[in-house]
């Protein structure tokens, strides 16, 4: 148990420190390279709750692709974020503010927390016991039969998502070239060149 | 697969079919060549009325899909067609406005179909997971249409403002639906009545997230806390856009917000009550004395809709059948009037281009009498004046929270239709006494058609109100 507790703590501590690395790095690249340290992190802690097939897709998903994403458009796109983080002191206190108030209400929902005693056998999907089906399987279960509307609408959202990013960004501009490779493998000679005789002395007209 | 498995799908057929079609609308305007635009546009029209044919044909009674997460009873009928309405109409109102600035684009109606397809998911959910995921599908499609004017700053300024408000919003309902879930066990809103009615007073966990919850949901009907992007969005966004947003996404988001305060919290209601009668006042407050200062039009109508929110959950606030009748009349006639209103904006162009500002309408009575007419009718009714319909909507949100003792509420209400009257009254002054400015281009046929229902529909609905209150009044009591 008490290995348990140390990998629990050093995930979540390292987990957290990156998590504050990200908006404190100066770099924008190196605040990338946090946000996939406390992704990594995150899946470990994933792992010590049982949930390793969670924890697989963090990495896949997320590290491997997402952030991977993100690290392409922050060396493409030239944004200054020094300039971006310039009124940040000004919205501190601000800021600073909103986030006590929260803390202090969740403070409060913490300090109550009187769950019914029903509550424990109302639960909507009980996880299996691990030791009868690996939590993949269960899921797999579940997902294309109970929830499968939720499934297909998850699906749809991202259908619109795609057809979102091409409308707001795809220009059709008129005189463009564009390769037509087909066209250029059928060309005949015939079409391609023209032979013309030339009289000595007159040129081209 | 047998049929008997087939035939559980029959309550999601009218989704099923929007669905589908909305698809096959995406395939034939990527792959048509040349002009798809109108040809989608008059088919997704066509799609929009054929699920409303198939909603009205659907067995009767309270139907149930995907383990009770879809649930199809008189309320989701009545708000369904409501929104198909709205969307409908909200695509005809492109037509011509779009050829005007050339930005005739076949995504556009692909988008709303969608949106509606996830409002129609919304009105439907019975439980958090799919409210939530009804709720996405219905507002990424408005970001992107809010934002579908590329060139123009304005517009993709009110797309931008919407879309980082509204990942909030989401944000906050998504943190009260966890909540929810945590001290209740379960996400189904028949399953959370019953654990969070159980004896004794709710626990303090719940509390918050039902407060976050509704946050969430004012967030979508634009009331008054969580009402600061819809002046923007609704004056930067295109106006047949404008027209949308004003519309069906409103009938969606009462009707979530309805669904979930009545048939998730029922045995709770005083402590919902206070939030929605503070939301209530505050939104008609706002709506009445914000919009006196106006002189863009569309920013008027954003202001006069959070108004028309903070009446319309009046009746939520009295929680009782009656309110949530008073709801539905007031959504189904609220419809009616902002369409026939942002028919008239859409025709607001002289050969210079579109105007917004008020003044523009100056002398409207003697330039195009027959508009002019139609729209001082809709203001009218706007304003809460009997005989027309307007009047009849507040009558029956004000008579639920009078019998259900909220009399405060009642008074404060009347209050604000008295000060609201006031800037819809100036416009009709504007286009009745003022020197005439320039006409406008002659309106364009499927406005004319849609200001005429709107209007006669206001104008004539006192002599046979029947029919509505009666269908709103069995919506309603198939919730409780």
């Amino acid at each position: 148990m008490i290995i348990h507790a140390i990998f629990f703590y050093l995930f979540a501590g390292i987990t957290v420190a990156s998590a504050v690395m990200v908006i404190a790095a100066r770099n924008p690249v190196h605040s990338v390279l946090f946000l996939i340290l406390a992704f990594v992190n995150a899946a470990g802690l994933f792992v010590l709750l049982g949930a390793e097939f969670l924890a697989m897709i963090l990495i896949v998903v997320y590290v491997g692709a997402v952030a991977v994403l993100f690290l392409f458009v922050v060396m493409m796109l030239d944004v200054d974020f020094a300039e971006l983080r310039q009124g940040f002191l000004n919205y501190l206190p601000v800021g600073a503010l909103v986030g006590a108030v929260l803390l202090a209400e969740l403070l409060v929902v913490v300090g109550a927390w009187a769950i019914g005693p029903d509550v424990a056998h109302a639960i909507t999907a009980p996880i299996p016991p691990p030791s009868a089906i690996n939590n993949t399987q269960a899921l797999g279960l579940v997902l294309y039969t109970r929830y499968v509307y939720f499934f297909q609408a998850a699906g749809v959202i991202l259908l619109v998502a795609m057809i979102g990013a091409i409308v707001l960004t795809l220009h059709h501009k008129p005189n463009v070239r564009r390769q037509n490779i087909a066209e250029q493998v059928a060309r005949r000679r015939t079409s391609a060149i023209e032979v013309v005789k030339v009289k000595s002395g007159q040129g081209l007209s | 697969m047998d049929t008997a498995h087939l035939a559980r799908l029959i309550p999601v057929l009218p989704e099923i079919v929007l669905g589908v079609g909305a698809a096959a609308l995406l395939m034939l305007g990527v792959f048509q060549s040349g002009r798809p635009w109108r040809m989608v546009d008059y088919a997704a029209i066509a799609l929009l009325a054929v699920a409303a044919i198939i909603l009205v044909l659907l067995p009767a009674g309270k139907l149930t899909g995907f383990g009770g997460s879809f649930i199809v009873d008189d309320f989701a009928r009545f708000l369904k067609i409501l929104a198909l309405l709205g969307s409908a109409a909200a695509i005809a109102m492109s037509l011509d406005y779009a050829e005007h600035v050339r930005q005739q684009r076949f995504e556009y109606s692909v988008l709303i179909l969608l949106s509606t397809l996830g409002m129609m998911m919304l009105i439907s959910a019975a439980d958090l997971i799919a409210l939530y995921l009804g709720l996405e599908l219905m507002s990424l499609p408005l970001y992107v249409v809010a934002a579908s004017h590329r060139d123009s700053l304005r517009s993709t300024e009110a797309g931008l403002k919407y879309f980082v408000l509204g990942a909030l919003s989401s944000g906050m309902l998504l943190y009260g639906a966890s909540l929810t879930y945590g001290f209740t066990g379960t996400v189904g809103f028949a399953s959370i009545a019953h654990a969070a009615g159980q004896g004794g007073p709710a626990a303090i966990g719940l509390i918050f997230g039902i407060v976050f919850l509704f946050a969430g949901f004012c967030f979508k009907v634009s009331a008054v806390p969580f009402h600061m992007w819809t002046p923007d969005v609704y004056e930067g966004a295109p106006t047949p856009v404008t027209a949308f947003f004003a519309a069906a996404p409103k009938v969606a988001g009462i009707a979530m917000f309805v669904r979930v305060a009545v048939m998730a919290f029922p045995g709770i209601t005083s402590e919902w009550q206070q939030i929605v009668v503070f939301v209530s006042i505050a939104s008609m407050a706002l709506g009445a004395f914000a919009a006196i200062g106006q002189r863009n039009i569309k920013r008027l109508m954003a202001y006069s809709s959070i108004g028309h929110m903070g009446f319309a959950l009046i009746g939520l606030a009295a929680g009782t059948p009656e309110g949530v009748q008073g709801v539905l009349v007031y959504m189904a006639i609220y419809i009616t009037m902002t369409l026939g209103v942002f028919a008239v904006i859409l025709s607001m162009r002289r050969h210079s281009g579109m105007v917004e500002s008020i003044d523009q309408l100056a002398g409207l009575a003697r330039t195009h009498p027959a508009t002019a007419f139609f729209l001082a009718m809709l203001l009218f009714s706007m304003a809460g004046i009997p005989p027309l319909a307007g009047f009849f909507a507040k009558f029956y949100v004000f008579l639920a929270a009078i019998k259900a003792g909220l009399y405060v509420l009642a008074v404060i209400g009347v209050l604000a239709s008295v000060v609201g009257a006031y800037y819809y009254l100036a416009i009709v002054k504007t286009m009745y006494f003022d020197e005439p400015a320039e006409g406008f281009y002659n309106m364009p046929y499927e406005l004319r058609v849609l200001l005429a229902i709107c209007g006669l529909f206001n104008i004539l609905f006192f002599v046979y109100p029947g029919p509505l209150v009666g269908v709103a009044s069995a919506a309603a009591h198939s919730l409780f």
